[in-house]
């Protein structure tokens, strides 16, 4: 797994690329974890180029959401989601739980 | 019927994902599927790692993939402590963002994406978990 943050002025662009296990999940918690004690709460997940996620890094996503929401302060918006991730999603119930954004672009604006 | 045995710790994943990913590949299963038994199978590993050794490097899981014409089947044995899916909660997938609790998802997932879970537990081996993806009969 690679992962890359890009700040922008109102939100943090954090680009996620392979593969999200148990292995590799304590790696995208602290790139996360680390947006939200700088206090920025409003994160664009770009998943174009995600290939796997497992409950594990699902999990790193919901603990995210709910710091970012508390306080109607921030959101975490999902961005070109591959159809195989949106199945593991939707399965989840967490396309009811983040807005899903077909281009980053657009989820960037929208925050 | 192919084994292979990988050391119990999460960095096996991938490994793991790909031989159980080639098996269902073999067998014929479509991408969606593939991706489905590759994502099961890597929350069992999971749960093995987590729950029956309580930790990485406390012993092997191996693994098997049996294909069938219109079937696969995969047994992941390893030698912890019995594992009971009883005892895992059954997470509410309905539940609001506040009340949502990510405990058992990864149960949750095998149970939606598998056909057939059987979990098994002998003095001898260990634990034995065997679960089934049937292929989707097509239309006539």
């Amino acid at each position: 797994m690679d992962i890359t943050n890009t700040p922008y002025k109102h939100c943090d662009l954090v680009k996620i690329t392979g593969r999200v296990d148990s292995a590799t999940s304590p790696k995208l918690g602290e790139v996360l974890d680390k947006i939200i004690e700088e206090g920025r709460f409003k994160i664009v997940m770009d998943m174009s180029e995600l290939d796997f996620i497992s409950s594990a890094g699902l999990r790193e996503l919901i603990t995210t959401q709910k710091v970012c929401k508390r306080y109607n302060r921030g959101e975490v918006i999902l961005a070109q989601v591959p159809e195989k991730i949106l199945y593991t999603l939707d399965l989840a119930g967490f396309t009811k739980l983040f807005r899903i954004a077909d281009d980053v672009i657009s989820a960037v604006g929208n925050l | 019927m192919t084994t292979v045995t990988f050391p119990g710790r999460y960095d096996s994943l991938v490994e793991i994902g790909k031989f159980v990913n080639e098996a269902a590949r073999q067998a014929g299963f479509s991408n969606l599927e593939q991706y489905q038994i590759e994502t099961s199978v890597d929350e069992a590993c999971t749960n093995i790692i987590e729950y029956a050794y309580q930790g990485e490097n406390k012993g092997d899981i191996e693994c098997t993939c049996i294909v069938e014409p219109d079937e696969l089947t995969v047994i992941l044995i390893d030698h912890g402590k019995p594992f009971n899916p009883d005892y895992i909660p059954i997470p509410d997938t309905n539940a609001s963002l506040d009340e949502r609790n990510t405990q058992g998802l990864g149960l949750f997932i095998m149970r939606q994406w598998m056909d057939d879970i059987h979990f098994d537990f002998t003095e001898d081996y260990g634990n034995i978990l065997r679960m089934v993806k049937r292929k989707e009969k097509k239309p006539c």
